[in-house]
């Protein structure tokens, strides 16, 4: 390596000035994660001694009683999360399958920036759509004929109001679509030619191809586009706090409303004066943060091994 | 990563070959299906995009008018007014944001593509990056609620700020780094061999190679902040008056979106409508401007 890092002294002040502010900035992220960790735990605390482990295990929600259990919170957190990557994740395989192997190249370009559009649009126009617009469609349409066809199922169980679970999960996973697509798009165009047309010469069709030759060759990269999803999904904040309904009940059917962590604190925070309760909505917060940080370091030592295996490093 | 096909086989036992014998009518019949399927999904996710924007060009362009961009919200219940306020505070905090966010990323991305290249540190402060790339916008607000907020006695504009320029501090921080990568070491050298100093040849040379892209960068995670919502919940709260003093609770669109959204007052809703509109055109418009430049230079 010709570059070595810069000798602070050996060009004068300036260059040592420069060195120090761009250490300085570096240093000051990693204190800025640091102080997240710190100061939510901090600020937890008064909840974390007066539950304990119960916290995480019951969901009794009383602001009047200062009893609060976190259990319905990350129960209808995770589980929107689970639905929308269950629709996100195959509808991104067949765009990304689109988008490389059977679109045209100029219908390919629009389509792309179409769907990487749908990642700039901001999360509250998604709320306020889901609302007003896409939530009384559920109602209307699509939940008399899921309960239609699988009621007998107790998750298609109960009244169909539009907003709940399962609309915030469908709103996810339109969310987190275009973050899993533009990953896995990538994935399918570093696959070798030679493997892929190898293939095509023993007759596979295109189909055959995918399947047996493309994602075998990128499972590592598609999984890590379905890491980067659920990071976003977990934390989602506003257009679920629109649409999710923000109820404490544990329900088993995804057409009961529920909440997450992140719609409880917008929707709870600011009305809350008193001090337990204001601790035990940090604490939430703290386990939220918790959530993402194992995702990415979980994500990390997975791209890690990917870079390893491919022969590159991470 | 092939073998394990072949892997599989010899554990089973089994001699069929990896692709299973079926009448060629099926195996076109299946795959017709399976484009059919993929283009259906591509076109799923564009007819999301346009019921969207649809939905909120229209509402959104029945409340913009005159006194939407000129005139303070109306009291609750009443008639007319306009967001004025919110549109001057939400302007005012994204700029402190980016004042206080960007030169802190691009530092950040100048150490680690100009002194910490291959350092331990280097590589945990990349770990460090992505940690707080994903890290709930919402927590951004929380942390400068107990940060800021408790100690201040109140809710401020100035909390929101600096709550928004966490989200772009890393954003800026990765893509200085990814840019200032993309500049071959051959410039730098040239620089130095020449007798420039390290400063003149980072922000002289490597960041005038790297201009462009560092500027969709800093555009598109300012575009991005000017439309978050969670980070101002509990740091700038919102406020019905003019924003005066950062000190204070500050007016902002998309708090105002949220509130108004919920009141059961028609005229609050259509308000929010409008305050949608301006949002998504502002934010469509910088993504798609940048997007659209970065394009004219790739190609």
């Amino acid at each position: 390596m010709s570059l070595r890092p810069g000798r602070p002294g050996s060009k004068g002040w300036p260059d040592a000035l420069f060195r120090a502010a761009a250490v300085t900035c570096a240093a000051l992220i990693c204190l800025l994660m640091a102080a997240f960790f710190v100061e939510l735990a901090r600020n937890a605390w008064p909840s974390i001694r007066a539950f304990g482990f119960g916290f995480l295990t019951t969901s009794t929600w009383n602001p009047v009683t200062r009893t609060f259990g976190a259990l319905s919170s990350i129960y209808g957190t995770l589980l929107s999360t689970l639905l929308a990557l269950l629709i996100a994740v195959p509808l991104s395989l067949a765009t990304a399958l689109f988008l490389v192997k059977l679109a045209p190249p100029g219908l390919a370009k629009w389509v792309r920036q179409g769907v990487e559009l749908l990642a700039a649009i901001p999360s509250i126009i998604f709320g306020m759509w889901g609302l007003f617009v896409f939530a009384p469609y559920m109602a209307d349409h699509v939940q008399p004929f899921l309960q239609s066809v699988l009621g007998f199922l107790p998750l298609f169980k109960g009244p169909t109001m539009g907003i709940g679970i399962l609309t915030s999960g469908v709103i996810l996973a339109l969310m987190v679509i275009p973050f899993i697509t533009a990953v896995m798009r990538d994935v399918f165009t570093m696959t070798p030619p030679v493997l892929e047309e190898a293939a095509y010469g023993m007759g596979a069709t295109t189909w055959e191809v995918v399947r047996r030759v493309t994602i075998p060759y990128g499972v590592r990269g598609l999984a890590g586009g379905v890491f980067l999803g659920l990071g976003r999904a977990i934390g989602e904040t506003m257009a679920v706090t629109f649409v999710i309904g923000n109820n404490h009940q544990l329900s088993a059917s995804l057409f009961a409303a529920g909440n997450s962590i992140a719609s409880t604190l917008a929707n709870e925070f600011t009305e809350a004066s008193e001090p337990l309760y204001r601790s035990s909505l940090i604490e939430l917060g703290l386990i939220l943060l918790v959530m993402t940080f194992l995702i990415q370091i979980a994500a990390h030592l997975w791209l890690n091994r990917l870079g390893r295996a491919s022969g590159r490093t991470a | 990563m092939m073998d394990t096909t072949y892997d599989t086989m010899e554990t089973t036992g089994r001699s069929t070959p990896p692709f299973p014998l079926r009448s060629r009518a099926r195996r076109r019949a299946f795959d017709t299906m399976v484009r059919i399927a993929s283009t259906a999904a591509a076109l799923f996710a564009l007819v999301f995009l346009f019921w969207i924007l649809a939905v909120v060009a229209k509402r959104g362009a029945a409340a913009l008018d005159w006194t939407f961009f000129t005139s303070l919200p109306s009291p609750p219940g009443g008639e007319g007014g306009g967001l004025a306020n919110a549109i001057l505070g939400t302007a005012a905090m994204t700029v402190m944001a980016a004042l206080i966010g960007v030169p802190l990323g691009l530092f950040t991305g100048i150490y680690q593509s100009e002194f910490g290249r291959g350092t331990r540190f280097g590589s945990f402060v990349r770990f460090t990056i992505n940690v707080m790339l994903g890290i709930p916008s919402i927590l951004s607000g929380l942390f400068v609620y107990t940060l800021m907020v408790v100690t201040m006695g109140h809710f401020s504009g100035l909390a929101g700020g600096v709550s928004l320029a966490i989200l772009i501090f890393p954003y800026v921080a990765r893509t200085t780094e990814d840019m200032l990568g993309l500049v071959p070491d051959a410039m730098r050298e040239s620089s130095l061999a020449l007798g420039a100093p390290r400063w003149k040849t980072t922000l002289g040379v490597v960041f005038r190679a790297a201009r462009s892209g560092l500027a969709t960068g800093i555009l598109l995670s300012v575009a991005r902040v000017s439309g978050e919502t969670a980070p101002l919940l509990f740091t700038a709260l919102n406020s019905p008056y003019w924003p005066k003093d950062f000190a204070e609770p500050t007016a902002n669109l998309t708090v105002t979106i949220f509130n108004y959204a919920m009141s059961p007052y028609s005229d609050w809703q259509r308000l929010a409508w409008g305050a949608s509109l301006l949002i998504t055109l502002l934010v469509l418009v910088v993504t798609v401007f940048t997007r659209w430049r970065v394009g004219e230079v790739e190609t």
